[in-house]
């Protein structure tokens, strides 16, 4: 199965590192969140019955012509701006030609040598340190179809019955950034690529270009690892990873993808050019598409558009609409909250932070906000494989959270279990409260009879704290807290404990 | 019923606009007119006569409630089967989309029904528009009604074939490298081939998408012009679109005033190769408008002569990836879908059994001048040298106001005689290609019959980009002097079809 297990070498990914220094280069493919598609007028909903958005321009039907969305190349140009690219004064876009089903035109319209954007550069901050990445270019193109195999076991096109094919994604306007050759990381490779991501991901969403839903495709990853014996040599022959869709799977095939390699070359093996896709459950790549063999995709410039000239003044007005950075807004933010440096680190490393801001904006204190999203999220979304932000509780909820135990309807116990009912969709916190009656009682009238009771059952340990033993009185309040279902505040069965053995 | 059919477009409009004849009438002569004479002619692939009678009545209500209408209103026209009119197959010639009907309708189409046209049905071609002779129809040639022997041009040979056969009173065609423009002058009809982005492509299944131009087709210059006005103009659908004003070509059709306009002859279309009977008459007819006003300068293009081979790579190039998506996944033809084969597969199989040979052969030729390390020898070098040919008309234009050669080397060959010789072939659209290259705007005229063989003659002018109303002017100026002088159309002269028969 997997090419570790029948390699003869079986490397840890410390000694891999230790052997070689790994390059990379990352291809993000963001679907932009325009109401229409890149071409046609056709809705870009997700999740609509298959082939209900569609018509004779992204169908690819005879005698159908593209026409260019203007609010996409705006989005393209300010993501470009965002990256700090040049932006071209004149671009064109070319058709790459290949066959496949889910491509109704059996060619896409891309960019090919002139793309909107390019030579730009970002940063990312990775414990303390800021790494900065090179960006090659950020070009604008349309999403194919969605192929569906039916009949075969996994799923793929290998051993299917039959394929069906949706074409609602079809023309879907697509900008895919392109990063320069990702060096001098060393060990921490894979942690900069999701870092890179991760901030890729906020920037869009604060640039408001896309929803940046890795599970729903919306932001796609390719991962191209090579490695070489030192930091002089030559590029090592590179793998591009495909279908690496959150940032948690990001960090772990490039990881997977550095120790393969580093097998394959320590048993004086030779790296295959090749597309390799990633396996989420059983965490490797397989094998896909040899590049040694390239398609020739016989670019040219798209005769049925006109090339695309954007006005300075126009770029410069965009320029005027960009976010704060992401690393000026980093050392904004966490100078606001106060963390210590280690706090810091284990919230950059979690992809919290846009959380945690969020969190605090509806109310939250920023320490009761890092809390939850690192405790109680974080385990739940580590549980599920999924990125914090996809766990399936919002900031709003968290900070609603908060706020119930900050006023005493329940204890940081119950929170919990709140945590549990909103992921499970029962509701608001308030709601899901209310639903599993979790309020603490805070009705000293049934505190006082389970207290009574308590007593009752544990004469020893009552008469050890009449004796003066007040140490004791945990197993009574334990024995209370019990009979509550927690739902009890703690303090107040102590305080009614020590009231009735006094 | 003769006097119907052979009646100018003007005329009947203006007939039914009176209510002196109905659209219905007009109609039903022109249905009538396909059903005797077309099992011969070939020049329809498809023929829509309920909708075309259902439409001609709307018109006659329309106006007997006294609405307005268009200068065309009621007026039959013949479409090339390249266009989608949904609910009517399209099928291009070719077999790969028999049994297609597409589910919308071309612009150039919508804005013939906007205007009260009658669409009578969907006219023969070349398969994909690549041919000179609608010889490469999968459904069979389309015959010339000057010699039923005889091709009628291409690929447009269907719609300039059923003006001269009487069959539509107008028809549509596209020009990608002449094929309006041919044919009109291998029937003796008038074909205009727009400004690139003066009609709308939306709709137009492509052939090569810097090329394809849709343009008006008539029996003389004057419904020409009302028809290029009734479909020229911008189109947000089709982003090479021009959004300028119309030229006014029907004023300039009307004026037919060439006193004081300079002629360039272009000294590299004629000589060696041409026709004496095409030399001849383009030369008289040359005279003519010198002798209305007009003065004639000799004019070179140098360019001119590398325009052939810069053709026959950027439309391959282009084609090859404009019928990519014909592969049976969708629509038309599906082949070898034996639930064994892999989609590759089917593909395959359907492309090899739907397409035609010269569809295959531009294919492959297109697919390798795109390839990875032959682009810049074929493709890149071939767009370079087609700005030069842009060059040679601006430069020309500084000097002239249209540019005139005739609109073919030769008269119409006999069916079968170039079929297997593709060289040849591509031969006739040396005249008419340089047009397409550069993007300028240019026609074809009848000029008389060639001495030799008793067939049409062309002459073609050129004008620059968005000055098709000069074209009109000398088209216009030409058609007056030579029906005076023949005491009639040229269209006259086609001998009577039944006697053919």
């Amino acid at each position: 199965m997997t090419d570790l297990a029948k390699g003869v070498t079986v490397l840890s990914y410390e000694a891999a590192v230790a052997s070689f220094d790994p390059v990379l280069g990352l291809e993000v493919h963001v679907e932009l969140n325009t109401a229409s598609k890149m071409f046609c007028g056709c809705s870009t909903a997700f999740g609509a019955e298959p082939n209900t958005q569609v018509c004779p321009v992204c169908l690819g039907l005879p005698g159908s012509l593209p026409v260019v969305n203007a609010r996409a190349v705006e989005s393209a140009i300010r993501i470009g701006l965002a990256l700090n690219c040049s932006i071209a004064q004149w671009c064109r876009f070319s058709r790459k030609n290949y066959f496949y089903p889910d491509m109704p035109k059996n060619y896409q319209i891309s960019q090919y040598d002139e793309p909107i954007a390019h030579d730009g550069w970002t940063e990312v901050v990775l414990d303390g340190e800021t790494y900065r990445i090179g960006i090659e270019r950020a070009h604008m193109e349309e999403d194919t179809g969605k192929s569906m195999h039916v009949g075969g076991a996994t799923g793929r096109i290998h051993g299917a019955a039959y394929s069906l094919l949706d074409y609602n994604r079809s023309g879907v306007p697509l900008i895919e950034i392109v990063t320069k050759p990702i060096e001098g990381t060393g060990a921490k490779a894979p942690e900069v690529a999701r870092a890179y991501v991760s901030m890729l991901r906020d920037l869009l969403r604060a640039l408001d270009v896309s929803n940046v839903r890795m599970e729903q495709g919306s932001l796609r990853c390719d991962a191209n690892v090579s490695l070489r014996r030192a930091p002089t040599d030559p590029y090592g022959t590179r793998s591009e990873t495909k279908n690496v869709n959150s940032l948690r799977s990001v960090e772990r095939a490039i990881r997977y993808e550095i120790t393969r390699q580093a097998a394959v070359l320590s048993d004086g093996g030779r790296v295959v050019q090749e597309t390799r896709h990633w396996h989420e459950d059983s965490g490797v790549t397989t094998a896909g598409r040899s590049k040694e063999t390239a398609e020739d995709y016989r670019y040219f410039p798209e005769p049925d558009l006109v090339p695309i000239a954007p006005s300075r003044e126009w770029v410069e007005e965009l320029r005027g609409t960009l976010p704060e950075p992401p690393a000026a807004r980093l050392h904004r933010v966490t100078g606001e909250w106060g963390f210590t440096d280690l706090e810091l680190r284990d919230v950059i490393n979690a992809g919290a932070l846009n959380a945690i801001e969020a969190t605090v904006a509806a109310g939250a204190s920023p320490q009761a906000a890092r809390k939850w999203w690192l405790t109680e999220v974080a385990r739940r979304a580590n549980e599920a494989g999924l990125d914090l932000e996809d766990a399936g509780v919002t900031p709003q909820q968290v900070a609603e959270i908060q706020s119930l135990v900050e006023n005493g309807t329940i204890n940081d116990r119950l929170a919990r279990q709140v945590f549990d009912g909103v992921i499970d969709g029962e509701g608001t916190p308030a709601e899901v409260v209310k639903r599993r009656g979790l309020a603490v009682v805070s009705d000293d009238g049934a505190l006082r009879e389970a207290v009574d009771a308590a007593i009752a059952a544990n004469p020893e340990v009552a008469d050890k704290i009449r004796a003066g033993k007040v140490q004791a009185a945990g197993a009574l309040i334990g024995a209370v807290m019990k009979s509550m279902r927690g739902q009890a505040d703690a303090g107040r069965v102590r305080e009614l404990v020590l009231e009735r053995l006094s | 019923m003769t006097e119907i059919i052979r009646a100018s477009a003007a005329e009947l409009a203006a007939k039914i606009k009176s209510r002196e004849l109905s659209s219905v009438e007009v109609t039903r002569a022109h249905l009538d007119r396909i059903a005797s004479v077309d099992t011969e002619i070939h020049a329809f692939l498809y023929v829509d006569s309920e909708r075309a009678l259902a439409i001609a009545a709307r018109v006659d209500a329309k106006i007997s409630r006294g609405e307005a209408v268009g200068p065309l209103a009621g007026v039959p026209v013949a479409l090339k089967d390249v266009f989608t009119y949904a609910g009517a197959p399209t099928t291009c010639g070719s077999k790969i989309l028999e049994g297609w009907i597409p589910p919308y309708t071309a612009t150039v189409a919508q804005r013939l029904l906007d205007a009260d046209l009658v669409i009578l049905g969907k006219t023969n071609m070349d398969e994909f528009a690549m041919g000179s002779s609608t010889e490469n129809s999968a459904y069979g040639p389309t015959r010339n009604p000057w010699s039923l022997d005889r091709i009628p041009g291409g690929s447009g040979g269907g719609s300039a074939a059923s003006l001269a056969a009487f069959e539509a009173a107008l028809a549509i065609g596209t020009d990608t490298g002449g094929s309006i423009r041919q044919p009109a002058a291998m029937t003796g009809t008038v074909g205009v081939k727009p400004t690139y982005g003066g009609t709308s492509r939306y709709g137009l299944v492509a052939l090569a998408s810097s090329l394809d131009q849709p343009g008006p087709c008539a029996r003389n210059v004057g419904d020409a012009a009302l028809l290029h006005a009734v479909i020229a103009g911008h189109d947000p659908l089709d982003s090479t679109s021009i959004d300028a004003p119309v030229p006014d070509v029907v004023g300039a059709a009307r004026s037919a005033d060439v006193a004081g306009m300079k002629i360039g002859v272009v000294s590299e279309l004629g000589g060696e190769g041409y026709a004496p009977g095409v030399e001849q008459r383009f030369t008289e007819s040359v005279e003519l408008l010198a002798s209305l006003g007009a003065e004639i300068i000799e004019v070179s293009c140098p360019h001119f002569v590398f325009a052939l081979p810069v053709y026959y790579l950027i439309l391959p190039a282009e084609s090859s990836s404009n019928l990519a998506r014909f592969d049976g996944m969708r629509y038309g033809l599906r082949v070898g879908d034996d639930g064994e084969g892999s989609a590759e597969q089917v593909m395959a199989a359907t492309r090899e059994a739907g397409f035609g040979a010269e569809v295959k052969r531009r294919i492959i030729i297109g697919t390798y001048a795109l390839s990875s390390g032959y682009y810049e020898a074929y493709y890149g070098q071939a767009q370079k040298v087609r700005s030069l040919i842009a060059r040679d008309f601006d430069r020309a234009f500084e000097v002239v106001d249209v540019l005139v050669s005739p609109s073919a080397p030769g008269t119409a060959f006999k069916i079968g005689e170039k079929v297997d010789d593709p060289l040849a072939m591509y031969k006739n659209d040396l005249c008419t290609i340089p047009s397409n290259l550069a993007g300028n705007t240019s026609a074809s005229f009848p000029a008389g019959l060639a001495p030799e063989d008793g067939l049409p003659v062309g002459l073609q002018v050129m004008a620059p980009p968005l000055a098709d109303d000069r074209l009109y002017r000398v088209g216009a100026a030409l058609e007056q002097a030579l029906t005076s002088k023949w005491d009639g159309q040229l269209l006259d002269q086609v001998p009577e079809l039944a006697v053919l028969l």
